[in-house]
């Protein structure tokens, strides 16, 4: 069964080897013609890494791209070396390409306007395929059972409510910007050095009182915490009954949401773009393989066509520019 | 009859136990070659596990995990080259041994003492799993800062001469760690070219403080070739007797790496070097050590492997990767849908028991494939110097690239390589400069961390300095001070009482 299945691949991969050097020859100005890169700006194993894996693998069909994906990650600076790398030195020709985290690097733009070279006006969104909103977390034998808990406890005593998060202008960290403004109360962001993994454990073992967290991960994890709140429009299909924080009184919209997806640098042909974003949403969308593993992995997948991309970066464009005033370097 | 016996089965199925080979073959290889640590072989190998069954794909994962720890001591001792940041202490003595033919020996050594950890570790994990990962969860930011300060400790052990310059060497290595980018506080320091933005990442800091240097050296020692060391033979037997005549090295080795693995943060790359200093500060002969001591390189290799196992049990059981390279296993783990947490064993238990057993395995066939692969790997240093230079050099570079695939990270190998070679000209040494960088970022990362929390709660004096586990830690840190000076002290007598006798 399983020598079945590699022998499989292995052929399959030898085929299409085999079509990359004779493509050429035969349609040397039909795109795409070689493997297509796309770079990674975290590093490999990571949730961005191995999402990006899964819902590439099935590029190589005709129906989709007719060419394989290969990964390439550029780890470093919370995102900032990978995209920066990206925007300076990849050919606008269609063979380079990149996963966009947003908020992340829309964030940074904002808040490094010295370091970072990146912005939505240099980069061209090809098609999203994953949203991980971000959720409220407490320990298990915490005693607040709901964020207006929470929000009465920091009301009491300002400024000691920790909530920790992955680090400093990523989705967690724009989640509490919002959370404390629209609650007004007093409290501490607590950014865990190691990453949202790090977080998590933290909020387990008690060492901080709250924290915002990946759903994806807090989901796994349900057993040793609480998940009292998403930050997102609308309630989760993996948490059912965790209510939003709109629900709760808490005007917290899906700015902070965790949006994965493919883009090309700006300059890329019009022709080529739009080829690309009418096939990946269709190969986002491979019921059979894609959509799959990502349920199995416990990724939440969620399509958007490039149009709907654009509107949403400009749209958190300029909702961060006023967030982040006075926050930035 | 205990769980893991009853799936131990699976693991000699035809398919599955051809996978484990393969996996443990190519993981010594893989170990070997600078740059290429564990946490890469891994991530390289996980597209692989794809089109497998959930079990197999593990065990290719589990097998390869063990055996590149393991064939990290290969470069580490041959080339005095460590293979991954877990490898250091390894080529205090280890290396030592070859420039005195004994390089059959070393490896040997090194193979059987990496086993006795590799399955300790393993059968902790399997047996005490539950109760060790509530233990591990209590590990605050305050716990973890304290940890890296009795890892700076250590270093008055490693620099042979002249404790000062060790501890400028550590220092210097903490200040290379700040550069680049800062995600706690969210600035970047000491990035005044684009090359520094990413940080200094530990591998082409690695390589470069101890491959360049190396090979500056090798070339000027011999620029028309010759090499300069034998290897002697030694037997098997005689190598199995050495190890068991040194339980206390075996024991210290073990129980440290077992914590050190299970603290999650701590990554485990510097238990090594804690054992290293531990079994030294024990042993009756503590001035051997750094010339050639056989336990001082058994202590280091039991220890780096007796971590793999604990290392585990947080993503395990909690779904929390306490290292990048669990990390890196929680993506394999979740593409076949297998989520780890609490109930992984009942609602998995075919796979996790599979993926355990097959670690317990591979660390046999390890240690078997390694000694077969022992007098071969030996030869290399028979080579001619310039060509071992060139080859190190190319191994060098790729694996600084691979790591990141950057460019700036080669130019980083590069340049801190030719600065290590002119500091070492002046009597200061490339481990405690690496400890540096390695304890750096956990002292001062969980030192802001554990700062804003406790500046919201109690304060920070009480945050830090109370608490049993701050206060036991503080204790440790206070002991090994002392136990420095006692030896220090020791070892001054010794010499006045030598030139009295002469």
């Amino acid at each position: 069964m399983n020598c079945m299945l590699i022998l499989r691949s292995i052929l399959a991969a030898t085929i299409a080897a085999a079509l990359a050097v004779v493509a050429p020859l035969a349609t040397a100005a039909e795109y795409p013609d070689r493997p297509i890169g796309v770079t990674v700006a975290y590093g490999a194993g990571g949730a961005t890494d191995f999402q990006a894996r899964i819902v590439t693998m099935m590029s190589a069909q005709e129906d989709y791209l007719g060419q394989p994906i290969y990964i390439v990650n550029k780890p470093g600076a919370g995102g900032q070396r990978g995209w920066n790398d990206f925007v300076t030195r990849a050919k606008p020709d269609g063979y380079e390409l990149a996963a966009y985290n947003v908020p992340h690097f829309i964030a940074q733009s904002i808040a490094f306007p010295d370091k970072v070279k990146y912005n939505i006006d240099n980069l061209e969104p090809i098609a999203n395929w994953g949203a991980d909103p971000a959720v409220l977390i407490v320990p298990n034998d915490s005693p607040f059972d709901s964020a207006a808990d929470l929000v009465e406890y920091a009301r009491g005593n300002p400024g000691k409510l920790t909530v920790n998060g992955a680090g400093k202008f990523v989705g967690h960290h724009i989640a509490f910007l919002q959370f404390a403004k629209a609650t007004g109360a007093e409290m501490t962001y607590v950014p865990h050095p190691k990453g949202g993994a790090g977080a998590l454990k933290d909020v387990m073992g008690g060492q901080v009182k709250a924290g915002f967290n990946n759903l994806s991960d807090a989901f796994r994890s349900q057993a040793n915490l609480k998940v009292l709140a998403v930050a997102d429009l609308e309630r989760h299909e993996f948490l059912p009954d965790v209510p939003t924080l709109r629900e709760q009184g808490i005007d917290v919209d899906d700015s902070s949401v965790n949006f994965r997806g493919i883009m090309a640098p700006a300059g890329t042909p019009p022709e080529i773009v739009a080829f690309l974003a009418e096939r990946v949403p269709e190969m986002f969308n491979n019921k059979r393989r894609v959509a799959k593993k990502m349920k199995d992995g416990g990724s939440p997948l969620r399509v958007l066509g490039r149009d709907e991309v654009a509107a949403m970066w400009r749209e958190r464009q300029t909702y961060l520019t006023d967030l982040l005033a006075g926050l930035t370097e | 009859m205990p769980e893991f016996l009853h799936y131990m089965g699976n693991v000699f199925v035809p398919f599955n136990f051809l996978v484990l080979i393969l996996g443990t073959a190519g993981g010594l290889i893989m170990g070997a070659l600078p740059g290429l640590s564990p946490t890469m072989a891994v991530a390289l190998l996980i597209p692989f596990t794809f089109h497998m069954s959930p079990a197999s794909g593990l065990i290719l994962l589990g097998s390869v995990y063990t055996a590149t720890v393991a064939g990290g001591a290969v470069s580490a001792i041959l080339l005095r080259i460590p293979g991954a940041p877990a490898n250091i202490a390894t080529t205090f003595d280890g290396h030592r041994m070859v420039q005195q033919g004994r390089a059959a020996q070393a490896l040997q050594l090194s193979f059987l003492s990496s086993g006795i950890g590799g399955v300790l570790g393993v059968l902790v994990l399997i047996f005490f799993t539950p109760v060790l990962a509530k233990w591990a969860l209590g590990f605050g930011p305050s716990h973890l800062f304290w940890t890296a300060v009795l890892g700076v400790t250590v270093i008055a052990s490693l620099a042979s001469g002249s404790v000062v310059k060790g501890l400028a060497a550590g220092c210097m290595g903490m200040w290379i760690s700040s550069i680049g980018y800062d995600g706690v506080q969210g600035v970047h320091r000491f990035a005044f070219t684009s090359h520094l933005d990413g940080g200094i990442h530990i591998i082409p800091a690695l390589v470069g403080l101890f491959a360049v240097p190396q090979v500056i050296d090798m070339l000027a020692r011999s620029p028309g070739g010759g090499s300069v060391a034998a290897v002697l033979r030694h037997s098997l037997w005689q190598a199995l007797r050495q190890v068991a005549r040194a339980p206390r090295t075996l024991g210290i080795g073990s129980v440290v790496g077992v914590i050190i693995g299970l603290v999650p943060g701590a990554g485990g790359q510097i238990a090594g070097l804690v054992a290293y200093d531990q079994s030294r500060k024990f042993s009756r002969t503590p001035h051997t050590y750094g010339k050639g001591e056989p336990e001082g390189l058994i202590a280091a290799e039991t220890a780096n492997n007796a971590m793999v196992g604990p290392s585990l049990v947080p993503l395990l059981t909690l779904s929390i990767p306490g290292s990048p390279t669990a990390a890196v296993l929680l993506g394999g783990l979740l593409i076949h849908g297998i989520f780890p947490g609490p109930d992984l064993f009942e609602s998995h238990p075919e796979v996790s028991w599979t993926f355990i057993d097959a670690m317990l395995v591979g660390q046999v066939l390890m240690v078997a494939l390694g000694l077969a692969l022992c007098r071969l790997a030996a030869r290399v240093i028979l080579l001619p110097e310039n060509y071992l230079a060139a080859a190190v050099i190319v191994l060098a570079v790729f694996g600084t690239y691979s790591v990141q695939h950057s460019y700036s990270d080669v130019l980083i190998m590069a340049v801190l390589g030719a600065g290590m070679w002119v500091l070492e000209k002046y009597g200061f040494g490339a481990g405690p400069l690496v400890l540096g960088i390695v304890l750096g970022p956990i002292a001062e990362e969980n030192f802001v961390y554990g700062r804003t929390i406790a500046q919201a709660g109690d304060g920070v004096l009480p945050y830090f300095f109370g608490g049993a586990l701050n206060i036991a830690l503080m204790s440790l840190i206070v002991l090994s001070i002392v136990g420095s000076v006692i030896l220090e002290m020791k070892a001054r007598r010794r010499e006045r009482g030598r030139e009295a006798a002469s």
